[in-house]
């Protein structure tokens, strides 16, 4: 069993701490529980199931620390990794950016956790992909997909009296239908805490009809759209941003969020007003830990307000540096919508691309955050406010903070997973101007 | 090698540093365990017959297992300060077998007869459960037990056994080097990876091996104040399948031209002090003026093209679909292979598979189903020949045997398909790169890899790189920037014009090569010569925020 309540890892990581004898001391545990499979040309390809606890310390001496950790839990060993990590820290240089550790706070419980989730196994999802495979043979298609579920605690403990907990559950489900003769491919993701929410054959519906409606794309010319881009896409194209909401790296000149002549964004308009990012580990719908690993709580905080940079996040060391105050990055990222729905943007789009899914995304250039990526899985012309006809994927070459100036309409918001990193979001589906594709691409 | 050596540097801010992709049950440990030996080989024999045992026992047709220890290194830096220290180890074994024609999987970090016999029971557990989704039962290709046999990466050093301490003067001279130069940044980094493991099949083979690869690198950044516009520079290493050799320099592994560049050795002294003086000829470089180009792409850039749009549309799991979910499928269907005379370069392309090839990140003595490995032709004179398939694969194609390709990156992964080794053939004919250029009336000379992107089916890529030189009428005339090419695969590579002789051939490398679900990552090594391409479109990559 990896998973330990609250009760039993508070009583494991004291003991832990009373092997201490080093001036500060941190002790971590994590543990997973979980499983997966992953299917393919309608049937099971790999299937696995994951379980691991690990202990790890850090000691400090002065500036010095040392660090170990161990899977084994007997009286000696969580011992020997006590002494170990005194031994690394006796032995190592000073970090001049080493802070002291913080002492008790007070967090608020998380709403990261569900028993039904944490209920699964390997025949719950087993049956989830058996509806997915037969929903796919039902619509003459081929299925390739994945799922995954995880129940999951982190707990932090130090020698000041801090301690922190948190269990959380998750479950991810991505599925990819294609045609026979390779002209139609369709795709739906779905994430959630709560798997009572997850509809594997609704999703694989939904991406039926993208791969059935996709066939015989035409190619157009690339060049500057109107796209709407639903959330799975934009979520991809702006996860890249928000790793750049970081005081240190902008105030040193090398990042978006840079002041060309020194200094950061901080307080600037950088985009369109109706752009409003924030971190809430209480939203109902993508909730979070309530705590980060230093030791701070984890509260609302605004990162764009109508368009303007409202925070950038400064570790402890940089906050001193910089006479500002500490601000941890989120733990999760969400972007507030409108009340538009797709159809609703289709309906006031003279001339557009739908896009249902972006794929590759790289950066090109850390100064202006400029991507590359391609359209895939169901591009679709839109006219006079209909879609005309599927199209053939594109390659773009965009900046997410240059596309966040040129917001037409948001619509409603909804969680959504990025294909690269496997993190959810909350992002609105978003109509965008002037969106720069720059080549064709005969991929389906 | 004194245990108090390896003490000394080896906690450095240890924590702070999210190592990537490691496998599920890696955890930290003092330099000094990596020099443990390890198990007897004779007792990881003993438990790799119980796993085989009882997974036959319980009805299992085939079972392979893996004993792996696993252990990494990485040492990084920032200007005149270690960032971190950190050495992992990942310890387990995991059980493959067939069971009612399905495959399953199952892996332990406990290693004893009986978890192990536990986990290989579990294994088929999971196979019976799986043959409940209706599915053609697996093929398996024959492969002959091999005995007991072992193989090592022939190298001279082991990383693990160079004290921190010089890896850290090493890096912190690079920054030096970089800081007084003029560079406003410079990050620097050694990881080392050994892969110890032991696989036995239920046909009769006991495969021990120790595998050893190196990637040195650094980043080096300078920033114009006036116009708070900066610049990066990376190194032009390779990652090896190497030990610390691979960091003594010798004046034979140095490629000269318009900026060093290596092969088998590395200079990271002298590479650092070239970047930061390209680092600031970038900053005043001309803006690129977008159009066609005939490019001239040196390996320490065209291994990644290679790797891109080669190597990953010639996997047959991709070809047929198993990726469709992630990375994607491939447009070198099997029709196109049937025809044998699709087109996929110009007849100068000759495109080898080798996962035997010396000093590359895939090299191994036998796969991780048992197979030895082969070299063979993907691309014959620029038409389609083959694919890259494993044992289950290998009926799809007509093989009577794998080619070897199987791999999974821990104990704790079920092996698949991997790419090996693939390389692009040196030009037949005497050619140098200064002949090349002499040629070359509007082009650009692209050095090193940057931003790379590709579609699903690997046909339209983009591909920026570290420099770029114009060439005009037969001359380098001056750095570019903001260049990257696009192109159409196919296209690309049939109007490859000309490529450089041996003497030129070096490998480029990836040392974490992502693919499949839950993701792994390979290791592989990518050669080829510096090689002409007519005519791609290069478009300019400026813009501006705020």
């Amino acid at each position: 069993m990896s998973i330990l309540t609250k009760e039993e890892a508070q009583a494991l990581l004291k003991k832990v701490l009373a092997f201490s004898k080093s001036d500060e001391c941190e002790v971590s545990l994590s543990g997973t529980e979980g499983g997966n499979i992953r299917y393919a040309r309608n049937a099971i390809s790999t299937a696995g199931d994951i379980s691991t606890l690990t202990l790890s310390v850090s000691a400090t001496y002065g500036k010095k620390t040392g660090s170990a950790s161990i899977n084994e839990f007997d009286d000696a060993s969580l011992e020997k990794v006590v002494r170990r990590a005194e031994e690394l820290a006796q032995l190592a240089p000073e970090n001049p950016e080493h802070m002291p550790l913080m002492g008790p706070q007070t967090f608020k419980d998380a709403i990261t956790y569900v028993q039904a989730t944490a209920d699964m196994t390997p025949e719950s999802r087993a049956d989830a992909v058996a509806q997915s495979v037969q929903a796919s043979k039902d619509a003459k298609l081929q299925a390739a997909g994945y799922i995954e579920n995880t129940t999951s605690f982190d707990v932090v403990a130090n020698s000041k009296g801090l301690f922190a907990y948190n269990q959380g559950t998750d479950v991810i489900f991505s599925i990819t239908t294609r045609n026979e003769e390779g002209t139609g491919s369709g795709y739906a993701a779905r994430g959630f805490n709560d798997v009572r929410k997850l509809d594997t054959l609704g999703a694989t519906k939904v991406a039926a009809s993208k791969a059935n409606g996709s066939a015989g794309a035409k190619a157009i010319e690339p060049g500057k759209y109107t796209v709407i881009l639903e959330p799975v896409a934009a979520t991809y194209m702006i996860e890249n941003m928000f790793r750049g909401f970081d005081a240190r790296s902008a105030d040193e000149g090398r990042s978006f969020m840079s002041k060309p002549g020194g200094g950061n964004r901080l307080g600037e308009q950088l985009m369109d007003e109706k752009v409003n990012i924030y971190s809430d580990p209480f939203n109902k719908d993508l909730p979070s830990a309530t705590w980060n690993r230093e030791g701070f709580p984890l509260e609302r905080t605004d990162w764009i307000r109508n368009g303007k940079v409202e925070n950038l996040a400064y570790s402890r060391y940089w906050a001193e540096k910089k006479g500002a105050k500490p601000l941890p990055f989120g733990a999760n990222y969400i972007m507030e919508g409108g009340d538009q729905t797709i159809e609703d943007m289709i309906k006031s789009t003279e001339k557009g691309i739908l896009v249902s899914r972006l794929w590759y995304i790289r950066l090109v250039d850390a100064q202006t955050l400029l991507l590359t990526g391609l359209t895939r899985d169901g591009t679709f012309y839109i006219e006079n406010g209909e879609i005309k006809f599927p199209i053939k994927n594109m390659r773009f070459n965009e900046s997410p903070v240059i596309m966040l100036n040129n917001v037409e309409a948001l619509g409603k918001v909804e969680r959504s997973i990025s294909v690269e990193s496997y993190r959810s979001y909350l992002i609105p589906p978003m109509k965008i101007r002037d969106f720069t594709f720059t080549s064709l691409s005969d991929a389906v | 090698m004194k245990r108090k050596e390896f003490l000394q540097w080896s906690a450095m801010g240890l924590g702070a540093f999210m190592v990537p992709s490691l496998p599920a049950f890696a955890r930290a440990i003092d330099p000094a365990e990596a020099l443990n030996e390890g198990i007897d080989v004779r007792l990881k024999k003993e438990l790799a017959d119980v796993a085989l045992s009882a997974a036959k026992a319980k009805g299992a047709t085939y079972a392979d297992v893996r004993i792996g220890r696993y252990l990494n290194q990485f040492v990084l830096t920032r200007e005149n300060r270690v960032q971190n220290v950190a050495n992992t180890e990942s310890f387990g074994v995991g059980i493959r077998v067939i069971a009612n024609g399905c495959w399953g999987f199952a892996a332990t970090n406990k290693v004893t007869k009986e978890d192990i016999a536990r986990t290989a029971e579990r294994a088929v557990a999971v196979a019976k459960a799986n043959s409940r989704v209706p599915a053609d039962p697996v093929q398996l290709a024959p492969q002959k037990g091999y005995g007991e046999v072992a193989w090592k990466t022939p190298i001279e050093t082991s990383a693990f056994s160079v004290p921190v301490k010089d890896k850290v003067d090493l890096l912190l001279k690079v920054n030096s080097i970089a800081m007084g130069a003029g560079a406003n940044f410079v990050n620097s980094g050694i990881f080392a990876s050994n892969e110890q493991k032991y696989f036995a099949s239920t046909d009769g083979s006991y495969i021990d091996q120790d595998i050893h690869r190196i990637y040195p690198q650094f980043n080096v950044t300078k920033i114009d104040k006036a116009s708070g516009k900066f610049e990066t520079r990376a190194s032009l290493s390779s990652p090896m399948g190497m030990g610390y050799e691979y960091l003594t320099p010798t004046p034979e592994a140095k490629v000269s031209g318009i900026v060093t560049r290596y092969k088998d050795r590395y200079d990271m002294l002298e590479d650092v002090k070239n970047a930061a003086a390209d680092v600031t000829q970038k900053i005043s470089a001309k803006s690129v003026e977008p159009g066609k180009y005939d490019l001239l792409l040196d390996p320490s850039h065209l291994w990644l093209t290679i790797h891109e749009s080669v190597a990953h549309p010639t996997e047959l799991d991709r070809v047929l679909g198993y990726e469709a979910n992630y990375a994607g499928t491939s447009f070198l269907t099997l029709d196109k292979w049937r025809s044998g005379n699709f087109q996929f370069g110009s007849k100068l392309v000759n495109i080898v598979a080798d996962k035997a090839q010396p000093h590359s990140l895939g090299a191994v003595g036998y796969d991780d189903e048992g197979v030895a490995p082969k070299k063979w032709d993907l691309i014959k004179d620029g038409v389609l020949v083959n694919y890259q398939a494993i044992r289950d694969q290998a009926h799809i194609i007509g093989l009577k045997e794998s080619q070897g390709c199987c791999y999974a990156q821990s104990w704790s992964d079920v092996q698949f398909q991997r790419m090996p080794n693939v390389s692009l053939q040196p030009g037949k004919d005497t050619l140098s790169v200064d002949d090349m250029i002499k040629n070359i009336k509007k082009g650009i000379y692209i050095i090193g890899n940057g931003s790379f992107s590709i579609d699903q089916q690997r046909y339209n890529f983009q591909f920026g790189g570290q420099t770029f030189y114009e060439i005009k009428e037969g001359k380098i005339t001056g750095m570019l920037k903001d260049v990257a090419y696009q192109a159409n695969t196919r296209e690309f590579w049939n109007s490859c014009s000309a490529i450089a002789d041996k003497r030129d051939y070096r490998l480029g490398g990836a040392f974490n090569d992502g693919k499949g679900q839950p993701s792994q990552s390979n290791a592989v090594s990518h050669g080829s010569s510096t090689a002409r391409f007519d005519g791609v479109n290069v478009i300019n990559t400026a813009r501006k925020i705020g």
